[in-house]
């Protein structure tokens, strides 16, 4: 559905060229929730601004639909524009117009009539749950209501594709939760695809199928979300799973343990399998769990327990072979001996 | 001294021009918001990083702007005059000031339309882009509404500078309370007619900002 290769987005002031983007490709599948996670100023934003070229890219290819989007100039570029619905972090509404007018204009760039823009808006109103507000203006709403009607005034023309820029970080965390499962929802009921900017791992954790980091303008690690999430390489998307994975324990916890202590992780169907309890019966060892916390990431769990294990020696060295074995993630955090 | 006396006698030729003075801000105002607006909206919308960006048609527009900014409005009215002459064929009367006074607040104006264009979030004009409507669209749809307090609030300030520079046109026997001033009550050394004419003006301003404020109030809905 969306082809980037080699893209760069260099400004350019009178003193000197800063690269926003430099030379990014991927690629993004129908259907698919991609999100792009970064700090700020990682070039994440630059880049989906050059999905709609609401920024021209320097140079490089963004097709959208099989639609080279940079060779499109004036009234093309604009009607490619109504296919690719878009909301923001701010909402960006127009202040002096109602819910229903805001939502109405979308549909007037598109030159519809005003009895179909009404049935259109009605359908959409309902469709994120403001059917009530629509006389309202932006200013008498609440954030998440703000962001409804954005979402609703960015599918208004049925678009292949949804960009988000930050949608959701200008919300308290309960109204995220409800932004994102409206976008899931809509990503499932229409098979919208939905490019998602963010720098929190948190929103990357519960709607997106794959994910890119980026860092410097480059796009440092991609793969599917459960895959970052289980095995993640570079040291920026550690800290970022780390936020919301925090197994950092207290250093005073550590050194008054008299065993191993470990980090295991278990993947997948084997997060339910009984690998701890089989442990303890089969090898004369005792088991403390300092710390654990199994995730679900896109409903599939991701378990990760931090014990200390006590005992014989042999012992110990011949359960943490099993489960390596069995989990084939296991990490000797600190060893006593 | 002043007398009561002497104050209804002046009523006739206050009242007249009183009237003059509105039918001048009036005709300017209207051709500032005919010509001024359409400028405004252009030295924005050509601006660097905006959907019409032009910087060759921006730069022109503002220095012909500036040209005539520039130029105190006692000067542009004797400049005016021939021009006056063949528009109005006449170079006195209320009429014959209008027309230094529009190309006054022409330029006025747009500076005034242009600021209150500026303070519209930029993020808002972005997204209109985003969603694919026209230009056009943009400016009516969105531009204008989302600036109209700011427009109102414009309009307000150029009102009251043209009901100042009314009563500059009074020097070339423009008519108006200005007018009236001058001639009966500086030249007469005539001080009733004088600080009636004050008051007067000072009532006018008042009542114009008062609804200007108002207005403005009224219209905003962020």
């Amino acid at each position: 559905m969306i082809e980037v290769r080699n893209l760069v987005k260099v400004y350019r002031s009178k003193k000197k060229e800063i690269v926003g983007v430099n030379n990014v490709s991927l690629s993004v599948k129908a259907g698919e929730i991609y999100g792009i996670i970064g700090y700020s100023g990682a070039g994440k934003s630059s880049l989906l601004r050059c999905l709609n070229l609401l920024e021209k890219p320097t140079s490089g290819e963004v097709e959208i639909d099989g639609v080279n989007l940079p060779s499109l100039k004036g009234e093309d570029l604009r009607k490619a524009r109504l296919k690719i619905g878009m909301i923001f972090q701010h909402f960006h509404l127009v202040s002096s117009k109602t819910v229903y007018e805001n939502i109405a204009f979308a549909l007037k760039a598109a030159g519809k009539s005003k009895d179909e823009a009404e049935k259109r808006v009605l359908e959409l109103l309902d469709l994120v749950g403001l059917a009530d507000k629509k006389e309202q203006y932006p200013a008498q709403l609440s954030g998440g209501q703000k962001q409804r009607v954005g979402i609703a005034r960015a599918l208004a023309n049925n678009p292949k594709v949804l960009l988000c820029d930050e949608a959701t970080s200008a919300l308290d965390p309960s109204t995220t939760k409800s932004i994102l499962n409206l976008l899931k929802d809509i990503n499932r009921k229409l098979g919208l695809t939905i490019v998602l900017i963010t720098h929190e791992m948190e929103v990357v954790k519960e709607i997106c199928h794959k994910v890119a980091v980026m860092q410097n303008g480059e796009v440092i690690e991609e793969g599917g979300v459960y895959d970052i999430f289980s095995n993640p390489q570079e040291p920026l998307t550690k800290d970022f799973i780390n936020s919301i994975l925090q197994f950092e324990l207290p250093q005073q916890l550590i050194q008054n343990r008299k065993g191993k202590i470990i980090r295991i992780q278990f993947k997948g169907e084997i997060a339910e399998e009984s690998v701890v309890s089989e442990l303890f019966q089969k090898y004369k060892v005792k088991g403390n769990i300092l710390h654990g916390k199994i995730e679900y990431i896109q409903e599939i769990p991701l378990g990760i327990f931090i014990m200390e294990l006590t005992g014989e020696d042999s012992e110990v060295e011949r359960a943490i072979e099993y489960i390596t074995e069995k989990t084939r993630s296991l990490e000797v955090v600190h060893d006593v001996a | 001294m002043m007398s009561l006396d002497s104050l209804v006698q002046l009523l006739p030729d206050l009242n007249k021009a009183f009237f003059q003075t509105l039918y001048m801000v009036g005709i300017s105002l209207a051709v500032a918001i005919i010509i001024g607006l359409p400028l405004g909206v252009l030295l924005f919308v050509t601006d660097k990083g905006l959907f019409l960006e032009n910087s060759a048609v921006k730069s022109i527009t503002g220095w012909i702007v500036n040209l005539i900014r520039s130029i105190p409005y006692i000067i542009l009215l004797v400049a005016l005059l021939p021009l006056t002459d063949l528009l109005t064929g006449t170079t006195i009367g209320p009429t014959a000031a209008s027309v230094s006074l529009s190309v006054a607040a022409i330029p006025f104006f747009a500076r005034m339309v242009e600021t209150s264009l500026r303070e519209i979030d930029k993020g808002v004009i972005e997204s209109s882009v985003a969603v694919g409507a026209t230009s056009w669209m943009i400016i009516k749809d969105v531009l204008l509404p989302e600036a109209k307090p700011g427009l109102i609030q414009g309009l307000t300030i150029t009102t009251i500078s043209l009901v100042g520079y009314s009563a500059m046109a009074g020097i070339v026997g423009g008519g108006g309370i200005g007018d009236l001033a001058i001639r009966f009550g500086y030249y007469r050394y005539d001080n009733t007619v004088m600080i009636t004419t004050v008051v007067v003006l000072i009532l006018l301003v008042q009542i114009i900002q008062l609804a200007g404020d108002r207005i403005s109030k009224l219209v905003d809905k962020r």
